[in-house]
C-alpha cells in the first residue's frame, strides 16, 4: 500500500474506538441545540465552524442565559486553552509542512486525534507522511461530530423536554473528568472551579462565572505545580 | 444568536489550535507549563458541570430533594469504577429518570 495511505488509514483505525463516547455526545449536542431554539443550520453551522464540543456547549450555555458576545468569546478562548498544549508537543513533527498542511491539520486537531496521533508520531518520528495519520484521525472525529450532530438534530424534534437532556450536559462532562477522579490534586481543582462557579453564577457580573471559576483553579493548580517542583 | 459570534468562536478555536504549530519549530513549553496546562479540563469543564445540578431554574442553591445531584454521585461512582464513558453518562442518565419518574 502507498505510504500516505497506509498513514491515513492507520489514523482512521486507530481514532476509531474513542469515537464510540462522542457520538452520542454529538446526539446531546444537536438535541440541546434545538431545544435552546437556534435551529438546525446553526446548530450544523457551530458543529462545522467551532468543531469543537466543549466549545460548542459553552456557546450554547452562555448564549441561553444572555451573557455579552465578550464574555462568551473568552470563556470559549478557556475552554480551549488546552490546544496551545497540544499544538506545542505536535509542532516538532509538523513543522516542515506547507502553511496550508498546517491550517488544515489545525481544523481537525481535537482531543482524541491528538491523543491518537501524538503517540503515533513519537514512534514514527522519520515517516515523512506521518501528518497522514492526524488527518486521518482528524477527519474521521470530524465526519462522526457532523453525522451525530444532524441525528441530534432531528431527534431533538421528537424527543420531549420532560426528560430533562440539559442534565445530560452536566454528565458528558464529567464523564470526561473521568480520568482524573482518581488524581487527588485533580480532585481539588475540579472542586474548586466548581464552587466558584456555583457561587459565582449569581453574583459574578456578566455571566463571567466560568472564566472566574477556570482561572481560580488554574491559580490553585499552579501553586500545587510550585510546591510540587520545590520539593523535587 | 448573531452568525458573527459563531464566526468568532470559531475563530478564537481555530487560533489556539493553529497558533503553536505555526510559530513553533519544536516543542518549547517547559514541563512546569505543561504540568498546568494538563489541569486545563479539570479547571473549566466543573464550572459548566455544577451549577446546572447545584442551582434551580431562578438560580438558588438547590440542595434538598434534588435528583440531579444525588444521579451526578451515582455517575462520580460508575465513572470512578469503570473509567468507561458511555457507562458514566448512561448510569447518571438513568438514576436521574428513576428519580424523576419512578419515585
Amino acid at each position: 500500500m502507498n505510504d500516505k495511505l497506509k498513514n491515513l488509514s492507520r489514523g482512521i483505525i486507530d481514532v476509531s474506538p474513542l469515537m464510540i463516547p462522542v457520538f452520542p455526545f454529538g446526539i446531546i449536542y444537536g438535541v440541546i441545540g434545538m431545544e435552546l431554539g437556534i435551529g438546525a443550520y446553526m446548530t450544523v453551522g457551530l458543529s462545522i465552524i467551532i468543531f469543537g464540543g466543549a466549545s460548542q456547549i459553552v456557546l450554547l450555555q452562555l448564549f441561553s442565559g444572555g451573557a455579552s458576545s465578550l464574555v462568551t468569546l473568552s470563556s470559549v478562548a478557556a475552554v480551549n486553552s488546552r490546544h496551545l498544549l497540544y499544538g506545542a508537543v505536535l509542532s516538532e513533527y509538523l513543522s516542515k509542512l506547507k502553511i496550508t498542511w498546517k491550517i488544515i491539520l489545525s481544523y481537525v486537531m481535537v482531543d482524541q486525534a491528538f491523543a491518537v496521533s501524538n503517540t503515533y508520531f513519537k514512534k514514527n518520528k522519520k515517516n515523512k507522511n506521518k501528518h497522514y495519520h492526524l488527518l486521518g484521525a482528524g477527519f474521521t472525529c470530524w465526519t462522526i461530530w457532523q453525522i451525530s450532530t444532524v441525528l441530534g438534530i432531528v431527534l431533538g424534534s421528537i424527543v420531549p423536554e420532560e426528560l430533562g437532556l440539559s442534565f445530560t450536559i452536566s454528565l458528558t462532562f464529567l464523564a470526561l473528568l473521568i480520568s482524573d477522579f482518581r488524581k487527588f490534586k485533580n480532585v481539588v481543582v475540579m472542586f474548586i472551579s466548581g464552587i466558584v462557579a456555583t457561587i459565582g453564577f449569581n453574583t459574578i457580573p456578566f455571566k463571567a462565572y466560568i472564566i472566574v471559576a477556570a482561572l481560580s483553579a488554574l491559580v490553585i493548580a499552579t501553586i500545587i505545580t510550585q510546591i510540587e517542583t520545590q520539593k523535587k | 444568536m448573531h452568525w458573527s459570534l459563531i464566526l468568532y468562536c470559531g475563530a478564537i478555536t481555530f487560533l489556539t489550535r493553529f497558533s503553536m504549530i505555526f510559530l513553533l519549530k519544536k516543542d518549547v513549553f517547559n514541563n512546569k507549563t505543561k504540568k498546568i496546562l494538563s489541569y486545563v479540563p479539570a479547571a473549566i469543564f466543573p464550572a459548566i458541570i455544577f451549577p446546572p445540578i447545584f442551582l434551580d431554574k431562578s438560580g438558588s442553591l438547590d440542595l434538598e430533594n434534588n435528583p440531579k445531584i444525588l444521579a451526578a454521585i451515582f455517575a462520580i461512582i460508575v465513572g470512578y469504577l469503570s473509567k468507561n464513558i458511555v457507562a458514566t453518562i448512561f448510569a447518571g442518565l438513568i438514576t436521574y429518570w428513576f428519580l424523576i419518574f419512578v419515585i
